[in-house]
């Protein structure tokens, strides 16, 4: 129905999505939100009523007309499915493009965009399934949003570390310690030569070892870390909480201790207390670690749910400055071309569109900082010289059994996890092709090191070679 | 059982305290120095030496030495510089960085003089 039509009269009743939501011809603007779905129809559901129906239900549309939409502009206002797609190898379902005008959605708000876009057509009986696979923010949305309160520049002048990836270790066991036992283990891990220690996401403030006692014990963990050995050191403090107010209050006595980064859980706690946190990080100069529980619930279904890549979006224009990532070798879901996709979306200023590692589309960040990748789950010092092939300088590797499991203990964990990464880095900048060369490479960094020779030793018939299950979508032969 | 290994913090004492990227190596050799330094110029980054006095070391800023070899791309003349420096401050540590002006970062740094002084 044209708009003159639609101006001039009205008729109650049900029409079929296409006739307002499908446009094929229509001229995406720069400003444009852009979203690409794939669509799993019911049975007998034509493509184009799909995708319109999902670009309705997510804009302006309602399953029948009402005479109030003919007191607005719906030319204007309403999302549009312009473009469908085959999904390679995979005929039951396809891909449905959708432009948004940027109006439909409150500036800075991650928490809007996802309300729409996420929102009720994910239960629409009309579709079987359905996932999020991108999304495009125009500059013009990006530059509404506070997103990383440091980015990886800042972070690295702050903490004194260049050329090279940064190590982390998750503490274990990750519940039941006390404060003070916990802290010990930061300590040894610290002045082994890790950078980084971290809280487990589940360590939130349990009867065990309430925040406040954690926080002072590591503050004094980290102090006597960084006297031994001359190089700054930290901890992510896991500030998240039942509520906001008292996440705060967590985030402001870290502040206090001097203490330079805490931890968040974006998805468990929520966009809303995410962004606001990160703003209050901004503020006080405090760096901010995101973990990502929940993410598996929502991105590893091949169709149904949100793709990890606009996940990861999302959070860079919400705020943060590290986010997991994956490892693509540890024990965790992860394909590789995929991952390196998303690691571009976490760090580059302009991601050129690329469906080899699953971008649909063109993403500018204009001047906003990048987030440093977290690499974290099952990793050990075998895998090191694949890391820092796969992740490049920008990351954070994080061998939590892979330090805390040493033989001889944390330190010699930490110090064995320091060299093979040095000699990694050490061995590419001289042009050596470290993952192939990587048994080599580690071998001769051992033999000055026992801690790393004892170290390849214990992890040596480690393997983690399941099949993944998210899989970019391409033909199979 | 496995046997344990007593791992004294005597070994991270102030005589040999860490100055980040390469100091959980042996002292880098002459020839593995140089490789470095011609990694940084090959990247296009700019070398520069900047010293200290080693209990200064944990600061963000230590001392330059001259300005940065701003379209330098030989790595031995980068190396006489480091080493006037040493020669220059036989007490001081001194450091080979790469400024990276695309990212506004350093690219890579790197002790290539170590004081025995604690």
């Amino acid at each position: 129905m044209s708009r003159d039509a639609l101006a001039k009269t009205y008729s109650a009743g049900v029409k079929e999505y296409r006739h307002t939501y499908w446009e094929p011809d229509y001229r995406v603007k720069d400003s444009d939100i852009l979203a690409c779905f794939k669509i799993t129809p019911q049975a007998g559901v034509a493509r184009e009523e799909a995708a319109a129906a999902v670009a309705a239900e997510s804009s302006t549309g309602t399953w029948t007309t009402v005479w109030t939409d003919l007191l607005t502009d719906l030319e204007y206002y309403k999302g549009r499915a312009f473009r469908i797609e085959e999904v390679p190898g995979d005929p039951g379902c396809f891909y449905a493009f959708v432009a948004y005008p940027i109006d439909l959605f409150e500036e800075g708000s991650v928490v809007n965009v996802l309300t729409s876009l996420v929102g009720n057509v994910f239960g629409f009986k009309a579709i079987r399934a359905l996932r999020l696979e991108d999304v495009r923010f125009p500059l013009a949305y990006v530059m509404t949003c506070g997103g990383p309160p440091n980015g990886i520049q800042v972070e690295r002048d702050k903490l004194n570390k260049y050329g090279r990836p940064l190590l982390g270790c998750t503490i274990k066991p990750k519940l039941g310690l006390s404060a003070k036992n916990y802290g010990r283990a930061v300590y040894e891990c610290l002045r082994g030569g890790l950078d980084f220690t971290k809280d487990d996401e589940n360590v939130n403030s349990q009867p065990f070892m309430r925040w406040r006692q954690r926080f002072d014990f590591v503050a004094e963990a980290i102090r006597k870390a960084e006297s031994e050995t001359g190089e700054r050191k930290g901890h992510y403090l896991n500030v998240t909480a039942p509520t906001p107010e008292e996440m705060y209050r967590r985030a402001e006595y870290a502040k206090a201790l001097g203490m330079p980064i805490i931890m968040h859980d974006f998805l468990t706690a929520g966009f809303c207390a995410n962004t606001g946190l990160a703003n209050w990080c901004r503020a006080n100069g405090v760096l901010l670690h995101i973990h990502r529980a929940m993410h598996a619930v929502i991105d590893r279904d091949r169709h149904h749910g949100i793709h990890f890549r606009v996940l990861a979006k999302c959070l860079r224009l919400s705020g943060g400055d590290h986010l997991h990532s994956g490892t693509v070798v540890g024990k965790l879901e992860g394909d590789r071309a995929a991952t390196l996709g998303w690691i571009d979306v976490m760090r580059e200023r302009l991601i050129p569109e690329d469906r080899a590692r699953g971008i649909f589309f063109e993403q500018n960040f204009g001047a906003m900082p990048g987030m440093f990748p977290v690499a974290s789950g099952g990793i050990h010092v075998w895998h090191i010289p694949a890391l820092v092939s796969i992740f490049g300088d920008d990351s954070v590797m994080q061998f939590g059994g892979g330090t805390l499991g040493h033989p001889w203990g944390n330190a010699a964990g930490a110090t064995a996890n320091r060299v093979a990464l040095e000699a990694c880095v050490e061995a590419r900048n001289r042009g050596r092709q470290v993952e192939r060369e990587g048994r080599d490479v580690l071998a001769a960094a051992a033999r000055h090191s026992p801690e790393l020779k004892a170290a390849m030793e214990t992890w040596k018939e480690v393997r983690f070679e399941f099949d993944t299950v998210d899989k970019l979508d391409v033909a199979h032969a | 059982m496995n046997e344990t290994h007593d791992y004294s913090p005597q070994q991270n004492g102030p005589a040999i305290r860490r100055l980040e990227t390469f100091s959980y190596l042996p002292p880098l050799s002459s020839e593995a120095i140089r490789a470095q330094v011609e990694y940084i110029i090959a990247r296009g980054w700019t070398p520069a030496i900047e010293h200290t006095e080693p209990a200064q070391a944990a600061g963000s800023f230590w001392h330059m030495w001259k300005l940065p070899l701003f379209g330098e791309t030989r790595a031995e003349a980068a190396l006489a510089e480091a080493g006037a420096c040493h020669d220059a401050h036989p007490g001081h540590h001194v450091r080979v960085i790469g400024y990276d002006r695309a990212r506004q970062t350093l690219g890579a740094a790197l002790v290539v003089y170590r004081s025995n002084v604690a």
